[in-house]
């Protein structure tokens, strides 16, 4: 289903901030405790991506649309998401 | 910025911030209103559906301003219970009295939330857009003012917690924490062009008349929520709500939802040919009375989304964030009048909310959504059940009518039985009554 959110975020109006407003608290939770990474299915931007090769939790946070999501979501507590600095981040035009 | 102290500074340009900005400016009050997107409405989501009533009595007679960006009012109103694509069952009202004023009316919020916030400039409100609030400032145990995440310092008296559902600001003060799963629904929306011959066409509108679609049951995938199709000039609003928990258990992608929503035939014909022109994503706050915080406290209100002010069996919430902005705002003056910013004025924001809708309303519904979570099959054994007892109403097939009355009550008592049905009407009665 990539393409349908590749897509959808396409449409949508971004200022991007040089850096991260979603952080990991420690990454090894990811890669060694979590067992259905639930951030990579209910992110409705598609902003986690598990990459069993490497182990590891992308934190795409470029696509985030800012729902806040998955502050609750991660059953360890591990996000770290804050709104990204005033005026960065998405931008609705319609809403 | 200034270096004067605001009477009050309010967080979030939404409904709530924004008529707490106007009415209290609009009062003589010094007013800072901060918004976080580049500019108001940037960052918020909603169906949406605007009620006339609550506006109006922050700006009488607004449907009346040719700059009011009003999309559609709504004269007809849908309710869809669908059970598979197979078959839906479908209630309607539309009435002659929803036109003028309009009863409510549809807008995109992103270019409602730019006016509205205008009309509270033209009162006197200080709009600062692209701010975020890194810190709660205090001096001699009460709260002095707040700095950006620039490091500016704007000194206060007061502030106003409406930066919505994620409220950052009442994290700092301390009075919530983080909302559980089943505190709050995600919802996913599309924007949908399409020719404005062909919404009046489909949906059997004329001129500036909308209608609104809300469809429950087989749609969400039995889950707690629903989905809409609201009219718009020249576009189309689509989405689906459902609560994060019930999505947490299942583990289904929102947009993949979304989808399977846009392909039921009761939705498809609709939307055929119209194309994508916005995504968004939101959360809504559906822990409602038993989930809201203390409303006021030394030097602080919170209202809107931030409060838990949401009432999700009538889709209404931007109407409840406006009452209690104007609560606020009217708080806001009473406290400059006073020269008294502590809890004790304060409290006459909770006053002016306990004797209005929003309490009465929130208490009326607080243990459904709880109550409909002890048994998830509600929102598939009904779709059904009714479907089928539609099918039975219209099919003639040379049985009597007592022979398909019979069978209905039959199918009735075997897949749910008098007791659970006598128990589900309990629970659920706070829905309708």
């Amino acid at each position: 289903m990539q393409v349908a959110i590749d897509e959808r975020l396409g449409l949508l109006t971004y200022k991007n901030d040089h850096e991260t407003h979603i952080k990991l608290r420690k990454e090894e939770v990811c890669s060694k405790d979590c067992k259905d990474k639930a951030c990579t299915f209910l992110c409705p931007a598609e902003v986690y991506l598990w990459n069993p090769a490497a182990s590891q939790l992308k934190v795409q946070y470029e696509n985030c649309i800012e729902c806040g999501g998955c502050r609750m979501i991660c059953p360890w507590d591990n996000i770290d998401c804050d709104w990204p600095r005033g005026g960065y981040g998405v931008a609705y035009k319609y809403g | 910025m200034p270096e004067d102290i605001f009477d009050a500074v309010v967080v979030g340009a939404g409904p709530c911030g924004t008529a707490c900005a106007l009415i209290s400016a609009k009062g003589g009050a010094n007013v800072a209103l901060m918004e976080r997107g580049e500019y108001p409405g940037a960052k918020n989501v909603q169906g949406a559906v605007m009620y006339t009533k609550m506006l109006a009595d922050v700006i009488p007679e607004f449907w009346k301003d040719p700059t009011c960006p009003i999309e559609r009012r709504v004269m007809e109103q849908r309710m869809v219970l669908t059970h598979g694509a197979q078959d839906w069952t479908s209630f309607s009202y539309r009435s002659e009295k929803f036109r003028e004023p309009p009863n409510c009316f549809t807008v995109l919020r992103s270019k409602f939330d730019q006016w509205f916030a205008a009309q509270a400039e033209k009162a006197g409100a200080n709009l600062f857009s692209g701010v975020t609030i890194s810190e709660i400032m205090r001096a001699n145990g009460s709260i002095s003012g707040v700095k950006t995440s620039e490091g500016e310092e704007l000194a206060s008296k007061m502030i106003v917690a409406c930066d919505g559902v994620n409220s950052i600001i009442a994290q700092k003060l301390g009075i919530i924490d983080e909302w559980r799963m089943d505190e709050v629904a995600m919802g996913v929306k599309e924007v949908l062009s399409l020719p404005k011959e062909k919404i009046e066409d489909r949906f059997n509108v004329e001129g500036d008349e909308g209608v609104t679609i809300e469809l429950f049951g087989g749609i969400t995938q039995n889950m707690l929520g629903y989905a809409f199709v609201y009219t718009n000039k020249e576009t189309l609003s689509i989405g689906v709500g459902c609560k994060l928990s019930d999505l947490r258990r299942n583990l289904i992608k929102p947009y993949d939802l979304l989808d399977f929503a846009k392909k039921h035939p009761m939705i498809s014909r609709l939307i055929k040919g119209a194309k994508p022109v916005e995504y968004s994503a939101h959360l809504i706050p559906e822990g409602g009375f038993n989930s809201m915080p203390p409303l006021y406290g030394n030097g602080y209100l919170i209202g809107g989304d931030a409060a838990q002010m949401i009432n999700p069996t009538h889709r209404e919430g931007s109407n409840l964030a406006m009452a209690s902005g104007r609560y606020a705002g009217e708080t806001i003056l009473e406290a400059k009048k006073r020269g008294d910013y502590s809890s004790a004025t304060l409290s006459l924001y909770e006053k002016k909310v306990k004797g209005g809708f929003i309490w009465s309303d929130l208490w009326g519904i607080r243990d459904l959504e709880s109550n409909i979570e002890k048994d998830h099959s509600v929102f598939e054994v009904y779709p059904r059940l009714i479907n089928e007892a539609m099918y039975h109403h219209f099919t003639v097939d040379g049985r009597t009518k007592k022979e398909h009355k019979k069978e209905t009550i039959k199918m009735f008592l075997k897949e749910r039985g008098l007791l659970k049905m006598m128990r589900d009407a309990w629970r659920l009665k706070s829905a309708v009554a």
